[in-house]
């Protein structure tokens, strides 16, 4: 699934963001990516999702391997590995259905099956109802689960999430976390970074990873 | 098709931007098709003085027949060369009356006719140039019952300088009215990509191949191009009717350069689209 192997990624002028970590993250698996903000959590993410590569050490997601994967060949990673931001970072002028169906449409859904799957979509997030409002007048909430639902349009096996949570209030927290989990109850792995120690400890039953200044410090599964 | 339906979408969603890209295409080709205008026209100038470019030469009195026959043959003979007329006393004399009537009354008092025989080498269009001209008379001059071989030596140079002078301005400057006209439109469709930037970020998110990526935006910067070259042709042909009706005649570029430049600005801003894409490409 995805496993890292002795990963560092040094920056020229900020030094390393990751020091020889070591984890692996397996299938059906939820696990939170703690740490203090600069700790190296995003940078992780960048690079399971290869939007960077490490210095040192291995990425392995879903077979391919950051050594050998050439980035005209990234696309093949992308499409099995889900990611929701912080910012959401919809398409502002389009509405949610649209923004789904961007997705199949780009990665070569065949067109007359693009808007029953993105409908299918909205309505996994609970968001059938507003498919057709635009993104910038839906809630926090509501772009958050537009972005989950634009993550699962490639029928990822994992969903990488950097602060999901971070920009919405407590109710629309917990209703975007219930989604994490139906989604994982489903069989797909979660990997979520956050900072937030309360939300970790609310879901106290999933593996924990604790980085800080680049290393990685605890692995509550290794711990057990 | 995804690429043309999202390239014209590209159009529809943000059409001032669009716009304004092809506004500002159109007004970098309409600065070249000004100065093809002029290019041309100097062009067709230079080429008309060009066709007056020939060379005489004079005969004495006493070269015989067989002799003007076998250097009339031998002069023609050559490639730059497109014919060469003989011109006797009497039809000289015959021209000079016709062409100079202020000296009518000298010519009629002459016992003798003062006039020389010649011969009138004509060049091929392409062989208008000094080395030619240089290379026949020297050919000519070699004759013993030549008398003098006249071409305007001063005229002709003057006139190659003028050409040369011609080319090299047309070559600078060209390049440099196209430099600046390729910065524009890189910059005016780079603008318009910064627009979509997180269309291009969404699109590398999910897995989108880079060649899907490209392809709408080259043919947005191919559609901006060509309608910019539009209105640079439109601008252009504007211009050359005022300046026709109200200042001077001046000739409309060929068919073919106008092709060219609707052709040149659809591959310019699919080049120029194509490498601002490749940065966004790369960055993510």
């Amino acid at each position: 699934m995805i496993k890292l192997t002795n990963v560092s990624r040094e920056y020229p002028r900020r030094g390393y963001a990751l020091r020889d970590i070591s984890f692996h993250v397996k299938k059906g698996e939820f696990a939170f990516l703690t740490g203090h903000s600069g700790s190296g959590k995003s940078t992780t993410l960048r690079l399971i999702h290869m939007v960077d590569r490490p210095t040192a050490g291995e990425v392995r997601v879903s077979g391919y391997s950051s050594e050998l994967l050439s980035s005209r060949e990234v696309w093949k990673v992308r499409r099995r590995v889900g990611y929701v931001f912080q910012d959401f970072r919809l398409l502002p002028n389009r509405t949610a259905m649209e923004n789904v169906a961007f997705v199949l449409e780009v990665t070569g859904t065949p067109r007359k099956e693009i808007v029953p799957r993105a409908q299918r979509l909205l309505s996994q997030v609970g968001l059938a109802p507003k498919a057709g409002a635009m993104v910038n007048e839906l809630s926090g909430g509501e772009q958050q689960r537009v972005a989950i639902a634009r993550a699962l349009a490639n029928d990822p096996f994992v969903l990488l999430a950097d602060e999901p949570t971070g920009n919405l209030d407590d109710r629309a927290t917990r209703g975007v976390m219930d989604l994490f989990w139906e989604i994982n109850a489903r069989g797909m792995a979660v990997l979520m970074a956050t900072h937030d120690l309360e939300l970790v400890r609310r879901h106290a039953r999933s593996r924990v990873l604790e980085l800080d200044n680049g290393c990685l410090v605890y692995d509550s599964q290794q711990e057990a | 098709m995804y690429a043309l339906r999202e390239a014209l979408a590209a159009f529809r969603r943000a059409p001032v931007l669009t716009g304004l890209s092809s506004a500002m295409v159109g007004a970098a080709l309409f600065v070249l098709g000004l100065f093809g205008l002029a290019t041309y026209n100097l062009h067709l100038a230079l080429s008309a003085i060009e066709e007056r470019v020939e060379i005489v030469v004079y005969l004495k009195d006493d070269a015989r027949q067989s002799e003007i026959d076998q250097a009339e043959k031998d002069l023609g003979g050559m490639e730059e060369v497109a014919g060469v007329h003989y011109i006797s006393k009497r039809e000289a004399l015959a021209k000079a009356k016709a062409e100079l009537p202020e000296f009518a009354d000298l010519f009629a008092a002459a016992e003798v006719n003062p006039l020389p025989q010649s011969l009138e080498v004509e060049l091929r269009p392409d062989s208008r140039n000094r080395d030619v001209v240089e290379r026949i008379s020297q050919r000519a001059g070699a004759y013993p019952f030549v008398e003098d071989v006249r071409y305007g030596r001063e005229w002709v140079d003057k006139l190659f300088t003028l050409r040369r002078v011609g080319a090299v301005t047309t070559a600078v400057l060209g390049g440099a009215f196209l430099l600046v006209a390729a910065l524009i439109i890189g910059t005016a469709l780079r603008i318009a990509l910064f627009a979509r930037r997180e269309e291009i970020h969404v699109m590398r998110l999910v897995g989108a191949k880079n060649g899907f990526i490209r392809r709408p935006f080259l043919l947005e910067g191919a559609m901006a191009g060509l309608l910019g070259g539009l209105l640079a042709w439109g601008f252009t042909y504007a211009t050359y009717r005022v300046v026709y009706a109200y200042l001077f005649a001046v000739a409309w570029i060929p068919g073919g350069w106008i092709f060219a430049g609707l052709l040149g600005g659809g591959l310019f801003g699919a080049l120029a689209s194509g490498l601002a894409i490749r940065r966004h490409l790369r960055d993510l």
